[in-house]
């Protein structure tokens, strides 16, 4: 069988085995969310100051909310099928519209942050692996540990105080300025604007997790016998280290940032509030206080997509960069 | 200041090292010398056993000529091979004085983009362990590729003709398809065959060669030999061959330098340092090899204590999920397996790596459930046997494990491993202390071993502790899995000789695997040779090697190595 049909045949597995995940997550999630005590009815009715008994139980009625668990996981389930994601009470929006809306920002800020932090992470390891013990590793190793040890939302702040308040940079907050009705290019170019300080922020952390890893897997890496091969060969350092080492060296990198990947969708609710950055982070939040459910459900069935969507990617990607991983 | 240093018998030393220095000269003026290792010192770390891991080396190869260096493990003899190419392990190890001349040329003071140059055009170097030598990511093709690329300028396309031709040269079937395999696809023997082509890409005048032979298979390692003198007198080559193995030396050196310590002890023709050894340290190394010549016949007590009947072990891997996964893969580990083991009996299983020798072992022991078929333990068949059945029979049937740096929980006091089975099985502390301290004795170590920590032995000595865990619950058979072959050629005979001896004290029966023919002479009443889980013959040991009626039997005693040596040996004495 050729690779590439195997791969293929791989991948439609996979997403086989995916369907019962994915409706396993969304009756575990039901269930979690009914743990919670209170319903819409109840955030509703105490924000509206009074309401009647009567009212609320019309109100229940209404959204279906008086019907036996069952009835309700079973509508549920069967609207999840219809991708008809239910309606949100508090936005008075399809929850489809509005995940999906809130979605593009949070792939923007969680593609640009991993990349970034990859991407950073294998060449500051790289460099500091390269200059064992000189003042470049020192410096790396001294950065990485700070940005380690530096909680989100502080950096954040200082970098509001520092770039925007003081320098005036880059915008304080949101995704892009709405009030000036760009399109095109200058568009693009706002946004991208926009996103320079909540991606550092969340990159940070990560970048220097990666940085760490790369370097003593890099280290680890030039200790291997076929290191030694590669220099009784008569290779030059360049190649040594840039081919044989560096590839082999990736491997922990990629397996981690796969796993971190799905938990970025999450770690970014902090970063998403303190820059005002509109994506699902912010939403599951907001939802979260006002028991807004049915778009807690929306947003996590959408995040459990993604992860299971990911997960398949770094699978496949690990199979291209390590051929001893057979896919099947 | 290591005169101060020699030991008695510094008077014979003298005598073998001027002995050798004359075979060295007469040599020199035979043929042309074009690599000279001259007073060599490598530094070892401060604080290690010896301030010089290379302590005053020199030795001398002439074109088309194999010397042999051997010596035991930490003897030395790896870093005079790496010292030449610069690979010390730096800043750990570094070569200090003395000189490396190759060609008129002093390899310690050429540049470091000469001595590139050097590496893999002009000298070129094969490892043990091909699996790890080689890159685990990159093709085969374009690990040969780049050795042509970086020394020489050629066209992509001539360069890949050369990469077929080489491969074709090493006897690698299928050129193209081996080009473009990881090195996972191959073989043990195919991957040392890849690397041996990948070094003699650039037609190398010299070729070192370190223990190219010890992770394979006796066959494999035939094959590999032959192909390694064939290449090597078609391209002119001078061969540094790194062993440990004295069966090796014999089939393949033409002269030979025996290390101890860093120090060259012992060096001339192969006929004369193999037949006639002149160093105590030769004679000992020599004799402790284990000889081809079966042991005696011992009257036979015709009751077997265990019978393993029709046994079957299968391994699976893979599932189908709807048609869409991986292929099922079975490997039929034990495939009906028969053999029995008679009281007070050694019976050897003998077979190379995937025979299913080590999987009959653990069935046997019960580490592992069967799938189907009998062990039968005085009658009693222990397959059918629960967790609670089989409790009374553990300590009956106890095994002894190859790595005895694996098989010993380091971070467990050596008298809590020995006393942790007999305590389990319903044992005082103090009479399993008492019994513990006695075992130790027993296998020739200090009782005062008991509250120390596993690393602090060597590995003959940790093996020695796990023989007193085995024998602590009184076992009545014992299952030995390679027990020796982790271990250097003297310690090896030291093991094999304390396992016979308590075998006689104890009355033990034993299982004895191993895929060493020289070993399961010595030690086996009855040999069982195992290939690819099926037994395909069985019989008393001087039978077996006498007159094999299997021709795989017959092809593994034909590859023994150094079989020629020591039949004259043998003869001779």
């Amino acid at each position: 069988m050729s690779q590439t049909a195997q791969r293929s045949r791989y991948v439609l597995k996979r997403l086989l085995q995916a369907v019962p995940v994915v409706l396993a997550i969304i009756v575990v999630n039901f269930f979690l969310l009914q743990l919670a005590e209170g319903d819409a009815v109840d955030v509703l009715a105490g924000e509206a100051g009074s309401a009647t008994p009567e009212y609320m139980e019309q109100l229940r009625e209404k959204f279906g909310l008086d019907k036996p668990l069952p009835v309700q996981l079973g509508v549920y389930m069967k609207n999840m099928l219809t991708f008809d994601l239910g309606y949100s009470f508090r936005h008075d929006m399809p929850v489809s519209k509005l995940v999906l809306d809130r979605l593009v920002p949070t792939l923007l800020l969680m593609v640009s942050t991993i990349t970034l932090a990859v991407g950073f992470g294998i060449v500051l390891g790289l460099l500091a692996a390269s200059s064992l013990n000189t003042w470049r590793d020192n410096v790396i190793s001294v950065f990485a540990l700070i940005s380690y040890a530096t909680p989100l939302f502080w950096v954040g702040l200082m970098m509001i105080v520092v770039f925007s308040l003081k320098l005036r940079w880059f915008p304080t907050s949101g995704m892009e300025n709405v009030a000036m009705f760009y399109e095109g290019w200058d568009r693009v170019k706002d946004i991208a604007h926009h996103l320079v300080m909540p991606t550092l922020t969340l990159s940070l952390f990560y970048l220097a997790l990666y940085t760490r890893l790369m370097r003593a897997s890099m280290l680890e890496q030039s200790s291997m016998d076929y290191v030694t091969t590669a220099r009784a060969k008569g290779l030059t350092e360049r190649r040594i280290v840039f081919v044989h080492i560096l590839r082999n060296a990736l491997l922990p990198v990629v397996t981690m940032a796969g796993v971190q990947v799905g938990s970025l969708i999450g770690g970014s609710v902090i970063v998403e509030s303190v820059f005002a950055w509109p994506g699902l982070g912010m939403l599951a939040f907001e939802a979260l206080f006002a028991r807004d459910l049915n778009l807690l459900l929306g947003i996590f069935l959408l995040s459990a997509l993604l992860v299971v969507a990911i997960n398949l990617v770094v699978d496949l990607v690990y199979s291209f960069l390590d051929p001893r991983i057979e896919v099947g | 200041m290591s005169t101060n240093k020699r030991p008695e018998g510094s008077v014979t030393q003298g005598s073998a090292a001027h002995h050798a220095a004359n075979t060295a000269a007469k040599q020199n003026q035979a043929r042309p010398t074009f690599l000279t290792i001259d007073q060599l010192h490598v530094q070892l770390p401060t604080g290690s056993e010896r301030s010089y891991a290379v302590d005053d080396v020199s030795y001398s190869l002439a074109p088309q000529e194999i010397l042999c260096l051997v010596g035991e493990s930490g003897s030395g003899k790896s870093l005079t091979a790496r010292a030449i190419m610069g690979l010390l392990p730096e800043p750990y190890v570094h070569y200090e004085k003395g000189k490396i001349v190759f060609q008129g040329e002093d390899l310690t003071k050429v540049t470091p983009e000469r001595m590139r140059q050097v590496r893999g055009g002009e000298i070129s170097m094969i490892f043990q362990e091909p699996m790890t030598a080689l890159n685990p990511v990159m093709r085969i093709g374009d690990q040969i590729d780049e050795v042509i690329r970086f020394h020489e300028k050629q066209s992509r396309r001539e360069r890949r003709a050369r990469a077929l031709n080489l491969l074709d040269d090493v006897h690698l079937p299928d050129p193209p398809r081996i080009m473009s395999a990881y090195p996972h696809e191959l073989s043990g023997g195919q991957r040392q065959r890849a690397m041996i082509a990948m070094a003699l890409a650039l037609e190398p005048k010299v070729l070192i060669a370190d223990e190219p032979t010890t992770a394979l298979d006796v066959t494999t390692q035939a094959q590999i030999l032959r192909l390694i003198k064939e290449l090597q007198a078609s391209h002119d080559t001078g061969v540094l061959f790194i062993t440990h193995d004295f069966g090796v030396v014999a089939d393949i050196a033409d002269r030979v330098a025996v290390m101890q310590h860093g120090k060259i002890v012992e060096i001339g023709t192969v006929d004369k340092v193999l037949n006639a050894p002149e160093h105590p340290y030769t004679q000992a190394l020599t004799n402790a090899v284990p000889s081809l010549i079966p042991r005696a016949v011992k009257a036979v007590n015709e009751k077997p204590i265990l019978q393993v009947n029709e046994l079957v072990k299968t391994y699976r891997s893979g599932n189908r999920w709807f048609g869409l996964g991986k292929t099922p893969k079975q490997v039929h580990a034990c495939d009906h397996v028969n053999v029995s083991l008679n009281e007070g009996e050694t019976l050897g299983i003998v077979g190379e790596s995937g025979s299913g020798k080590s999987t009959l072992a653990r069935c046997i022991v019960r580490l592992h459930s069967s799938d189907s078929g009998e062990i039968r333990y005085r009658g009693t068949d222990l397959c059918t046997l629960d967790r609670a059945g089989m409790r009374p029979y553990r300590s009956k049937i106890q095994m002894v494990f190859q790595d005895p740096y694996a098989s010993l929980n380091p971070r467990a006091t050596v008298g809590r491993i020995i006393t942790e089975g007999p305590i389990i099985l319903g044992e005082t502390r103090t009479a399993a202390e008492s019994r513990a301290r006695e075992m130790l004795e027993l296998v020739g170590l200090d009782s005062r071993a008991y509250e120390r920590y596993p690393h602090e032995f060597s590995g003959g000595q940790r093996q020695r502790i796990g023989l007193a865990r085995a024998l602590a619950l009184k076992p009545e058979i014992l299952v030995a899995d390679e027990p020796v072959s982790a271990l250097d050629v003297s310690i090896q005979a030291q093991v094999l000789d304390l396992l016979a001896d308590i075998r006689e004290r104890l009355r033990l029966s034993m299982v004895f695997i191993t895929h060493d023919l020289r070993v399961a002479a010595q030690v086996c009443d009855r040999i069982a040779v195992m290939r690819l889980g099926k037994v395909v013959e069985q019989g008393p040991t001087a039978q077996l090697f006498e007159q094999a009626n299997h021709p795989y039997t017959q092809e593994l005693l034909d590859a023994v190595p150094g079989r020629e040596w020591s039949r004259m040996r043998s003869q001779s004495q």
